[in-house]
């Protein structure tokens, strides 16, 4: 849903912040696609590359996703190897569904996402649990701790609890390859399918693995079975009671599991329960304390836990984020500490846990040292690159008075933030139609003369906001809806969409005309307008007059991500510094290739004093837009002259 | 160096800048020396110009991905305030490897807040050891700004606890197949990267 992209060579850009023409510059990938390595080879490997080899190694037929950092390598990862179905699909509930299908088949299946993706997929999990898997059956969710690029931080160990499905949670990448691996066993054998709940410091942690061969798993095929496949409350209510037998029987197989491992110690004055990244830190800060490392975490193994408990004074358990398993463990009738003493949010580390075990057992703390302090820096958040088409829009909506803007997740979220501020709201992925409409329905006296706005990408109007269109057309409501088409999926890196005529590997693929599905959603063709969100003075126009009319229209702002093999840089641009009278207009559209060189405060004729910001444009890393032109009044800003053009920058 | 330490180096800059090659550059490095190695790294919305670090920890054996503040030994910084944003990193005898690139993101440039005068400067008056270089000027006058990489490379190499030839020959494997050429110019590159921070530290280099 959001970012990211650790593997990807379009990401591998050098020094400067040109971001396209870097793109395919000094280092190359090292992996063939065609050719994976071979077994027993030992790889240096993210926790997302690992679950990918592992998908493939247990024979899966069929693997899903629709791309969310911190998991959108998984299936970027398994798009490279022979032999299955890798696709993006639109979200993660029909990647899940897509997945249940060829489990259904006796088809080994997987589908990845992030933490708020099985939100989206919690419909499709919370039955599939009850039908079970056939062919082995693997959910890999990965939650983003401390949210590095997430609307919220959650803790999907929940999801295990609420659906009554068995959790794996690896603490590394041989982990993360060796537990997949486990999970299509356990699947198949207890007929479940399984969570393998990853975290952001599993997924992009890279380290080394050994690896092995595919083995084959032909499908056993579909066997007609309405009462297992045909969810009607008479089949469910037959199906339920078998969820709860399956937990007894796999508490059972946890207390035996060599994934649950009670590392007796030799300092036992405390003693520690943890899963994931967090056994590492533990391990890391307290290397001589029993530990027992929960890999089968849930059902979680009341009988090791006990065992622990008895071979130490205090017992801690440690987890990230939620107050889960302590809770849990309590209930059991055994004491223990965990979040009274240590954080509720965010990812632990050895510095979290020391301080806080001494405080519990009564030790005195030293202060940090003040070496150890930040120095203070200026914050520097995320921008849109350089010729970003989002910043027409952003600069646009900037400029226009009396609007409430709803947004949706993606780079365009970046509009909230300086210079534009054009953004009013962002909850999760689809909201910006609901949430518009809302707003239309109901604002009172205080808001009437507001014009409403709704702004979404392409990828995320396919995921989750082509209903909310058509819930603003069916019910009557009044706002302008700004469908950003940059003909990829551009936060986490620029994955295929089914708007964007490729498929994941790249191969031409039907290309859905967004046009079309907005007028089949209810939208009158004369309120559907295509624009290209360079040209301003049309986009501004457009935009206003819009706005004007009552009821919904969608106007579709067309133009490639920079980062995609679509866009072709132009000519770019200089400032001719005796021309430039220091306005600042040029700043306002927020892009990161426009310096300033220097600042003067005059005094205007009325007496006011203003600071004008003359500047330049680092012409590395501009590529040609002409966004910036357009608003500078002293048409200060020109082509760089032809002869001083890298060559590499322009693509003829 | 002692068998059981773990070696922590912290490469920081910004999104685009091509710090995450170099660190798994590094890495391999240090594989190919037979370390246990763990690299980690918030890439997500640090991609658009943001903030990017990139963790790697290697030797016997690697519990935790992530290096914690003091405990760095070599911190490799491609910008001067994103070296200062991290500097508390270092380990009190840490080494700030530096290259003076000043890259200004638009919320200074809109006024919101000041670009740090002379972050280095700033780094050695709170006692931090620091070389800084202009990266981009060196690998200019090679005649391609792209070898700024191979020379920030470079300019490690020699405070790492392994040969410098192990880092130049994951490096020359990389550009392999981009022809003799292209690896000529990494190898001088690499080089100079090596001579830039020599130069100012003086006499022989810290490894082995």
């Amino acid at each position: 849903m959001t970012t990211c992209v650790a593997g990807n060579s379009r990401r591998r850009f050098i020094f400067s912040l040109a971001r396209k023409r870097t793109m395919a510059a000094v280092m190359p990938q090292l992996s063939n696609p065609l050719a994976p390595p071979p077994a027993t080879s030992r790889l240096l490997l993210s926790g997302n590359e690992a679950v990918a080899r592992a998908v493939w190694e247990s024979g899966v037929r069929v693997a899903a996703a629709y791309p969310g950092t911190p998991s959108t390598e998984i299936i970027e990862s398994l798009a490279r190897y022979p032999d299955l179905h890798a696709e993006w699909s639109v979200n993660e509930k029909v990647s899940m569904e897509v997945a249940l299908g060829a489990s259904m088949t006796g088809a080994r299946a997987f589908c990845a996402m992030k933490h708020v993706g099985l939100n989206v997929a919690s419909d499709c999990l919370m039955t599939m649990t009850i039908t079970g898997a056939y062919g082995g059956l693997v959910v890999a969710v990965a939650d983003d701790v401390g949210l590095s690029s997430s609307q919220n931080e959650q803790d999907s160990r929940f999801w295990g609890r609420f659906a009554h499905l068995p959790v794996l949670e690896p603490a590394d990448s041989q982990e993360a390859y060796e537990m997949t691996k486990l999970a299509f066993g356990l699947s198949e054998q207890y007929e479940t399918p399984v969570l393998l709940r990853l975290t952001t410091r599993i997924c992009h942690v890279k380290g080394l693995v050994v690896v092995g061969e595919r083995e084959n798993h032909e499908p056993a095929g579909f066997i007609k079975n309405p009462e297992r496949w045909v969810m009607v409350p008479a089949h469910a209510k037959l199906r339920i009671p078998s969820l709860f037998q399956r937990d007894d029987t796999l508490r059972g197989v946890s207390e035996a599991s060599p994934l649950n491992v009670l590392e007796s110690g030799t300092d036992r004055s405390v003693g520690f329960v943890a899963s994931g990244p967090a056994y590492m830190h533990v391990k890391e800060a307290f290397p001589n304390a029993p530990v027992l490392k929960l890999g089968f975490s849930y059902p979680w193994p009341p009988e090791k836990v006990r065992a622990l408990a008895a071979l130490c004074d205090t017992l801690v358990v440690v987890e990230e984020t939620e107050q889960l398993l302590e809770t849990e463990i309590r209930a059991a009738g055994i004491a223990c500490h965990g979040k009274d003493v240590l954080p509720k949010m965010g990812e632990l580390s050895p510095q979290v846990l020391l301080p806080a075990v001494d405080r519990l057992l009564g030790k005195d703390v030293p202060p940090p040292a003040p070496a150890a302090a930040p120095m203070k820096v200026f914050p520097r958040p995320p921008t849109l690159c350089a010729s970003c088409p989002h910043m027409g829009i952003y600069y646009t909506l900037s400029q226009i008075k009396n609007i409430i803007v709803s947004g949706d997740i993606g780079c365009y979220t970046l509009g909230a933030g300086h210079p534009w501020n054009a953004l009013d709201t962002t909850i999760c992925m689809g909201a910006t139609m609901g949430v518009a409409l809302g707003i239309d329905k109901g604002r009172g006296e205080v808001d009437k003369n507001k014009r409403i706005l709704a702004v979404i990408g392409d990828s995320t109007f396919m995921h989750m906001g082509m209903q909310g269109l058509l819930n603003i057309t069916y019910n009557k409501g009044n706002v302008t809806v700004l469908l950003l088409d940059n003909n990829t999926t551009g936060m986490t890196g620029g994955q295929a969409t089914p708007a964007s005529g490729r498929d994941i590997h790249g191969a031409e693929a039907p290309r859905v005309d967004l046009a079309k599905v907005v007028e089949a959603l209810g939208v009158p063709n004369e309120r559907i307008k295509v624009v290209d969100p360079y040209e301003l003075p049309i986009l501004f126009k457009t935009v206003r007059d819009e706005i004007k009319i009552e009821g919904p229209s969608v106007i579709i702002a067309r133009r490639p991500c920079v980062l995609i093999d679509d866009f072709k840089p132009f000519r770019p641009y200089l400032v001719e510094e005796d021309k430039c009278t220091g306005c600042g207009n040029c700043l306002e559209v927020g892009c990161p290739a426009i310096h300033v060189t220097h600042r003067e405060k005059v005094i205007k004729p009325s007496g006011k004093e203003v600071e004008l910001a003359f500047v330049n444009i680092d012409n590395q890393a501009c590529t040609g837009c002409g966004l910036c032109v357009q608003p500078c009044a002293p048409d200060a800003i020109q082509h760089v002259p032809r002869r001083d053009i890298p060559i590499h920058i322009v693509k003829t | 160096m002692s068998q059981n330490e773990i070696t922590n180096i912290l490469v920081c800059g910004i999104g685009g800048q091509g710090v995450m090659t170099a660190t798994e550059i590094l890495a391999e490095a240090a594989i190919a020396e037979g370390h246990d190695v763990k690299k980690t790294e918030v890439a997500g919305m640090a991609q658009r110009g943001g903030v990017v670090t990139s963790h790697l920890r290697f030797g016997r054996k690697v519990l935790s991905p992530q290096i914690e503040p003091g405990t760095v030994q070599v911190l490799l910084g491609f910008e001067g305030a994103e070296a200062l944003r991290w500097s508390h990193y270092l380990r009190p005898d840490g080494l700030a490897l530096v290259n003076n690139a000043k890259l200004v993101p638009p919320v200074v440039e809109l006024g919101l807040f000041d670009y740090p005068e002379d972050p280095t400067g700033q780094m050695r008056a709170a006692g931090r050891r620091v070389v800084s270089f202009d990266a981009m000027s060196i690998a200019r006058d090679l005649g391609e700004v792209r070898l700024g990489n191979t020379v920030m490379l470079g300019a490690i190499a020699d405070y790492l606890p392994f040969s410098p030839d192990v880092l130049l020959a994951c490096i020359v494997k990389r550009f392999a197949r981009k022809g003799e050429q292209v690896v000529a110019a990494n190898r001088q590159a690499f080089a100079a990267g090596r001579e830039a921070v020599a130069k100012q530290l003086g006499g022989a280099p810290a490894h082995a």
